[in-house]
């Protein structure tokens, strides 16, 4: 079996009142593909926070591997976008372990001309965050990671309000990101556009209500169990396709269909 | 012609209210980008009731308000961590009945009204060179901790949740600044006085972010403009007769007019080619 870097074990996590996920049975292992599904309010964020170490389990069990290094990519929107600081700015203050002074060494210097090279930022270093665009900015924050040399990046949400062609630009960084070994958890809304295309998929509500290939897991009743709204799935080129079966009666309505 | 400058006293305050105004900038640059400003405000009227205790009780000022700017400080960070209390409405439960506390001994036990007035509203001429070194001393350690924490410290203000995976401890960096404002807070308020101080902590930062994409800039220009405006406002109250800590502060205010009145072209300009960036890509 691979080596796991994270196990949930039937685990809850709250906020000191009653549990917002419970029974939780996850294992993440390394250089993983994971993409977690589930209705606004299902408590993703949560698990992401339990994975992180954020939070402790109130019941069950959750194990790291030891010298585990994570780093996390929080969604764009939750950024403030006025505050001070260029792309280099922010890569740099994730730079913890060498001299506190604020001046980078010429190696930190190098190290995020590196980062920001490889994410094809390396001409924006000085440019204040706000003035990139979309992608540019999500991959400014994956630079951020990156120089923790994480072994597993976690994202949250990290297509929430873009585009289909940043998105199609973010999912290309996060394979090639993996494809060199670095795991990948991240939480999505988008089923077709992003979750249908991942190797690993976890339907979560409160709990895990399905965990395999998206072929496996997006299915009509695990599909109405997470998201409690009946839906439909189709296939196109192998690939599985949801439909939004509760508005069909809309369709009618206004003619379409 | 006699200048201010031959008055000792003269000296002393200025000394201090520049000084004042540069250790104000310094932490006013996280008071404002952590948008705690209303933390700033209420920190000063918490320490007016430790200045009334330590003045009824007779202990040194610096203690007894020291002691009572520390706790109040912490204890804001402790109920504002209750998710159902929010931390503006913990800030306004903890400084205005620490405020009221001191209200309330000062017309108790208060020797003189004097007193009173020069803890609201400062009393510049009052200050002694123990004041200056005061000041000189937290200015100090407020550049010491902030240089040497400097990416702890950006990365806990700028992105807390983020920070705190990385391993940057937030809820002690958090605490270490509100010691650090407290600090700040205890020495500046006798320069300045409770009611004012709060402008000292808000305004040169927010000028500073006006002229500046750059924290570190920030962390230059906010105590630079600080420092100046006190030099200008404590010569133009001397010639003009009017309360010194107002003075300094309607400096700081015209400051903070001009420069937003000069930058406004520029941002709108630079508002432009961030739409010009986002339809590029």
């Amino acid at each position: 079996m691979t080596d796991a870097l994270i196990e949930f074990h039937h685990a809850s996590f709250g906020y000191g009142g009653p549990p917002v996920i419970e029974a939780v049975d996850l294992r993440i292992a390394a250089g993983e593909f994971v993409g977690i599904v589930g209705p606004s309010g299902s408590g993703k964020t949560t698990l992401l926070r339990a994975m992180l170490g954020s939070l402790a389990p109130a019941f069950g069990r959750c194990t790291r591997r030891a010298g585990l290094r994570l780093a996390y990519v929080p969604q764009i929107e939750s950024v403030d976008w006025n505050f001070p600081v260029t792309v280099a700015d922010v890569v740099g203050m994730a730079q913890l372990g060498g001299r506190r002074w604020p001046r980078r060494t010429s190696a930190e210097s190098a190290e995020i001309a590196a980062v920001l090279d490889r994410l094809e930022l390396g001409g924006l270093a000085g440019r204040h965050i706000r003035q990139l665009s979309g992608g540019q900015q999500q991959r400014a924050f994956l630079a951020r990671a990156l120089i923790q040399r994480p072994d597993l990046v976690v994202l949250d949400e990290p297509t929430a309000g873009v585009d289909v062609r940043t998105r199609h630009e973010i999912l290309h960084v996060l394979a090639d990101l993996n494809d060199e070994g670095v795991a990948i958890v991240l939480t999505t809304h988008d089923l077709n556009g992003l979750a249908a295309h991942l190797p690993r998929l976890v339907c979560f509500n409160r709990t895990v209500i399905a965990d395999g290939s998206p072929t496996m897991v997006l299915h009509p009743y695990v599909l109405e169990r997470t998201f409690g709204a009946p839906m439909e799935v189709l296939s196109h080129g192998g690939m599985p396709v949801v439909m939004d079966t509760g508005l069909r009666d809309l369709s009618k309505r206004w003619g379409a269909a | 012609m006699i200048t201010p400058f031959e008055f000792e006293f003269f000296r002393h305050g200025l000394a201090a209210a520049m000084f004042a105004g540069a250790v104000c900038g310094v932490i006013g640059v996280f008071v404002v980008l952590r948008q705690m400003s209303y933390i700033g405000h209420g920190l000063s009227h918490a320490v007016f009731g430790g200045a009334a205790a330590a003045s009824v009780l007779q202990v040194n000022y610096f203690l007894g308000a020291g002691v009572w700017g520390v706790a109040s400080g912490l204890l804001i960070g402790r109920v504002a961590r209750r998710r159902i209390i929010g931390a503006d409405a913990a800030i306004g439960v903890v400084t205005t009945a620490s405020f009221a506390v001191g209200i309330v001994l000062f017309n108790r036990f208060g020797r003189a009204r004097r007193s009173l007035d020069a803890v609201l509203f400062g009393d510049i001429l009052g200050v002694t060179l123990g004041d200056v070194a005061a000041i000189v001393a937290v200015l100090v350690v407020v550049v010491v901790v902030v240089v040497a924490g400097y990416r702890r410290l950006l990365f806990a203000t700028f992105d807390p949740d983020v920070a705190e995976v990385a391993g940057v401890s937030v809820g002690r960096s958090e605490a270490l600044l509100m010691v650090l404002l407290s600090l700040t807070t205890l020495v500046t308020m006798r320069i300045i006085g409770v009611l004012l101080i709060s402008a000292l902590l808000v305004i040169p930062p927010t000028v500073a972010r006006m002229l500046t994409n750059s924290f570190p800039r920030m962390l230059w220009i906010s105590p630079a403009v600080g420092a100046l405006s006190c030099l200008v406002g404590m010569n133009l109250s001397y010639h003009l007769d009017t309360p010194t800590g107002a003075t300094i502060i309607l400096v700081n205010a015209l400051v903070f007019v001009v420069v937003f009145v000069a930058t406004g072209a520029r941002g709108r300009r630079s508002a432009g080619a961030i739409g010009h960036a986002h339809a590029d890509a």
